[in-house]
């Protein structure tokens, strides 16, 4: 029942919010927050408690069937990330008067779809849960999105769904041929793994901004208010990786195989050229959204690992560094959101000199910024360097370089440019001289600094004792 | 209880209603509708509770060659009353406009009929769900036909509405005309139009059978609103007064479909013609499917939007069809049912405040009422078939179906289709929250459309996490 209550926590909390007259949104939102990481950590490390279904069709078989500890582990991974990010992503940003409805409703709506597909054991739902939270996701960026709203949020939708649709037709054709929706039942098929294969990498990969199917995502983080750039990179974004793990190398692995020079090729575009892409941006919020999408070329480098050697703990390696992007990068964009509430731009060549005035956001964003390119000691390198290791997994100095090596290693120089684009954003929005926009800027407050200072805490806990995420697999 | 005193019943209720208007002359002629709404609530009560009575299916010798009781009969017979009984209470809520349109001193003088008049076309409903035999379909039809003939053109100082009254009903007796002669040459083919006698016969592939039988699937496409015969939807649903287009769209559909259950199944079960049944739907459906989802793109008009949503929810109904999935043809339809009367109770709503069908009128719904903004939105995201919704449950099954089974490229349109839906019903949500609103005025909700609006939206989000509450309706 407590896995219900992961869904059913933010939900209920939604509807108060939405039907109740005079509530204070915001701290019904943040309560359902917090219980939502009592629960979650009650549910983890209780036993007994974690499976919950209910049969909603009989013909064909649909079960609303929950269960965080399927998968070893990587479900309570991504259940934790969830709930953290979703507390900080509530406690972030600012919001316009009038719309607190809309603002956390739209926060909690995205966290419950987000929680339901980590935790599903029913391909049904494990596909519905992720869709709900796009509604949202939509609705808040064409409202009270920032720049070309309306264009972006229709450019996500369109993408979105064209990856929803294409996935649907994967998974479904996977079902017909188990004869059911259950994912602990899922084995490799015996027909058609190519096209399957090839739809899920589509579908999955779009819903992740694999190349080509990337552009939106950028704009789309650039525009949406804070609290939900930082649950749809963070969070949401995840669940195509995810899927590709726990269905697609399950059930296609042949198929991945198959597929697996055109990944690489693929994957190595999302590292290096969006990489390049992301040197050139003008702006802080495009420049971390692209930064964002170029990591994701990180966790698919783990699944190539994965799928080209069996690697032992390639999985890890993807849902570790899942686990670190996704704090990194919602750190990032509420780090984001204050400087541009504080200075109203975020122009890198319109700034500068802000540590003089806000030494600890300097600090802060510095944090993380050191986090994202990968600097040992923060959550991020642990899981880059696991994922580097696992495509040389099994591979031993005498033999030739594999396609997989070779992407690994060129895979590496990302972390270079992820240093230049970070160090030199750093240096042009705090270091030198302050100038008009940054004159009058006063410090962070406390509530400015809450959700960064606890997503920077577990940055730092991840990174110097990552066995606090992997002790979760089994 | 005898499922077949039903129709009786609900053909006394008209007659008592058309003769109390008639003789009582009553000032407010639109209580009719709820009268007629309590009445039909009371035999639907009847149909539910009297579900298990032992004489359910005793039917009398002198009736028994043409009616058939039994589950197929029972669902239909149920939406039928169900969605009489939604559309008598919209047209409660649409009195005002239909007495502007009616009368000179918008008096509900001349207006008592229009809500008798559905009373008559839901007998007709339910027996074309009881009929077996190619003659009482054909009665059964026209009488439901006939009905809405008049119901169409009602608002007569209205020229959309005569327009539309006009073409359905030279495009609607053009289709009678091929169902007649489609069963004259099905009768000279087989010897018989009792479809029971049918199913037992050994089928052969001639010319003369085939050819009654594309006469037939032709008039059904235009009860459905399939294409080749979808030409008359918009214009006639653009036309016609809301809660009769709300019907149309609904109710004659779904008993078009019905209808197209019994006729085609024992000839998609024989081998001899069922590869030519297929082919036919098939084709049908791939172009009711590409040619309603991309009119739709265009639209501007949220009536004719839904007009063309229904040509391609035909598309839909009609690929489970060819497959023979029946059990999914119900559940679609039950959930289309909700979600349509969902639409067409909020654009009834926005139509009698701000005289207007446009998308326009929507702008910024989201400042003028955002709980009625909040179930259109739901709504919409159900048509377009988003999870968690009733609607993507319908679609899911047809998916799942007609994988595997029909040629990739049927898919691939099924597939395209469901995703141009997203665009053209998306495009309602972004007016209700992105555009400004023309006028501050906020929309004040009548409790009967207020009511209904809530539980229909309420039954989306149900049935979309837990289908199991309309499956015993399907099964039963």
């Amino acid at each position: 029942m407590l896995t219900l209550a992961l869904i059913l926590i933010p939900l209920l909390a939604t509807a108060i919010i939405f039907f109740g007259v005079s509530v204070n949104a915001r701290k019904i939102a943040l309560g359902a927050a917090v219980l939502n990481i009592a629960v979650a950590i009650a549910a983890i490390f209780t036993s007994g408690f974690s499976d919950f279904t209910l049969n909603v069709l009989s013909k064909p078989n649909i079960n609303l069937a929950l269960d965080i500890h399927q998968n070893g582990g990587i479900s309570v991974v991504l259940l934790l990330l969830s709930v953290i990010v979703t507390l900080a992503a509530v406690l972030s940003g600012t919001c316009p008067k009038g719309r607190e409805k809309l603002w956390y409703c739209s926060a909690l709506l995205i966290s419950a779809g987000a929680i339901g597909a980590f935790i599903s054991t029913d391909l049904f739902f494990f596909f519905a849960f992720h869709e709900l939270a796009l509604i949202p996701t939509f609705l808040m960026i064409g409202i009270l999105g920032r720049g070309d709203r309306k264009e972006v949020a229709w450019k996500v939708t369109v993408y979105l769904a064209f990856g929803s649709i294409v996935l649907l037709a994967g998974l479904l054709m996977i079902a017909n041929q188990l004869g059911s929706f259950d994912m602990t039942q899922l084995t490799a098929l015996s027909h058609h793994q190519n096209e399957i294969a090839l739809l899920l990498i589509i579908g999955f990969g779009t819903l992740v901004s694999l190349f080509p199917f990337h552009s939106w995502a950028a704009p789309a983080y650039a525009s949406a208010p804070a609290p939900v750039s930082m649950l749809h990179a963070g969070v949401l974004k995840k669940f195509g990786l995810y899927g590709l793990i726990v269905v697609g190398y399950k059930v296609v692995p042949d198929g991945m195989a198959h597929w697996l020079p055109l990944l690489l090729v693929l994957l190595l575009c999302n590292i290096i050229w969006v990489g390049l892409v992301t040197i050139n941006q003008k702006r802080l919020d495009l420049m971390l959204g692209n930064s964002s999408v170029m990591h994701m070329g990180y966790i698919f480098l783990a699944i190539a690992a994965l799928v080209d050697n069996g690697s032992s703990f390639a999985t890890q390696a993807a849902v570790l560094l899942m686990f670190a992007h996704g704090i990194s990068i919602a750190m990032s964009f509420c780090l984001a959101d204050r400087i541009e509430n504080k200075t109203g731009s975020l122009e890198l060549n319109q700034l500068g000199g802000l540590a003089k005035n806000a030494p600890s956001l300097a600090f802060l964003f510095g944090l993380v910024g050191m986090a994202s390119i990968g600097l040992p000691g923060l959550a991020n390198f642990a899981g880059e360097i696991m994922v580097f290791f696992s495509g040389f997994e099994g591979w031993k100095p005498a033999d030739d370089l594999g396609p997989v090596q070779i992407a690994t290693i060129i895979a590496i120089w990302g972390v270079v440019i992820s240093a230049v684009y970070m160090l030199r954003a750093f240096r042009n929005i705090f270091q030198g001289e302050t100038v008009s926009r940054t004159e009058k800027v006063k410090p962070l407050s406390g509530d400015d600094k809450l959700p960064a200072i606890i997503l920077g805490v577990i940055l730092l806990i991840v990174g110097i004792y990552p066995q606090s995420i992997l002790q979760f697999f089994n | 209880m005898n499922t077949y005193l039903l129709e009786f019943y609900v053909v006394g209720l008209g007659v008592i209603m058309l003769l109390w208007e008639a003789f009582a002359s009553p000032k407010n002629k639109s209580k009719l509708a709820l009268i007629g709404a309590g009445g039909l609530t009371i035999i639907l009560a009847l149909l539910i509770f009297g579900k298990d009575s032992a004489d359910l299916n005793h039917v009398p010798d002198w009736l028994s060659r043409f009616y058939s009781t039994g589950g197929h009969s029972l669902f239909f017979k149920g939406f039928a009353l169900v969605s009489t009984i939604l559309v008598l209470l919209m047209s409660y809520d649409f009195r005002s406009i239909l007495n502007k349109y009616t009368s000179n001193n918008n008096s509900s003088d001349n207006t008592g009929e229009f809500y008798t008049l559905p009373v008559f076309a839901c007998a007709g409903l339910m027996w074309m769900a009881s009929a077996t035999d190619l003659v009482s379909i054909f009665v059964a039809l026209e009488l439901v036909t006939i009905t809405f003939y008049v119901m169409v053109a009602f608002m007569r100082r209205n020229v959309g509405s005569l327009e539309a009254g006009v073409k359905y009903l030279i495009l609607g007796a053009l289709s009678t005309g091929f169902l007649v002669y489609g069963i004259a040459w099905m009768y000279g083919a087989t010897g018989t139009t009792d479809l029971a006698k049918i199913s037992n016969l050994e089928l052969t592939s001639s010319y003369s059978l085939l050819f009654g039988l594309s006469l037939i699937i032709i008039s059904l496409g235009f009860k459905v609103g399939a294409v080749p015969m979808q030409l008359w939807i918009p214009d006639v649903y653009q036309g016609a007064p809301t809660p009769i287009t709300a019907f149309l769209s609904i109710a004659s559909k779904a008993a078009g479909f019905g209808v197209a259950i019994v006729i085609l199944q024992p000839f998609l079960a024989s081998d001899a013609v069922s590869g030519n049944v297929l082919m036919i739907l098939v084709i049908m459906a791939a172009a009711t499917l590409l040619y309603g989802n991309l009119s739709a793109l265009a639209q501007t008009n949220f009536k004719r939007l839904l007009a063309y949503s229904s040509i391609a929810h035909a598309g839909f109904l009609l690929l489970a069809l060819s497959v023979s999935d029946f059990s999914t043809v119900k559940f679609y339809l039950a959930t289309y049912l909700i979600m349509n009367f969902a639409g067409f109770f909020i654009l009834n709503l926005v139509r009698v405040q701000d005289g207007s069908d446009e998308i326009d009128a929507f702008d910024g719904l989201g400042m003028r009422n955002p709980n009625l903004a909040l179930a259109l939105t739901i709504t919409m995201a159900a048509m377009a078939g988003v999870p968690l919704t009733a609607g993507f449950l319908g679609k899911l099954f047809v998916f799942q179906s007609i994988v595997g089974t029909l040629p990739w490229i049927v898919v691939v349109i099924a597939f395209v289709a469901a995703a141009a839906g997203f665009y053209y019903y998306f495009k309602v949500i972004r007016a209700i929250y992105w555009h400004k609103p023309a006028n501050e005025k906020p929309l004040t909700v009548p409790s009967i459309s207020k009511y209904a609006i809530i539980i229909l939206t309420a039954a989306i989000i149900v049935v979309g996490v837990y289908p199991k509450a309309i499956e015993c309706l399907i099964g039963g």
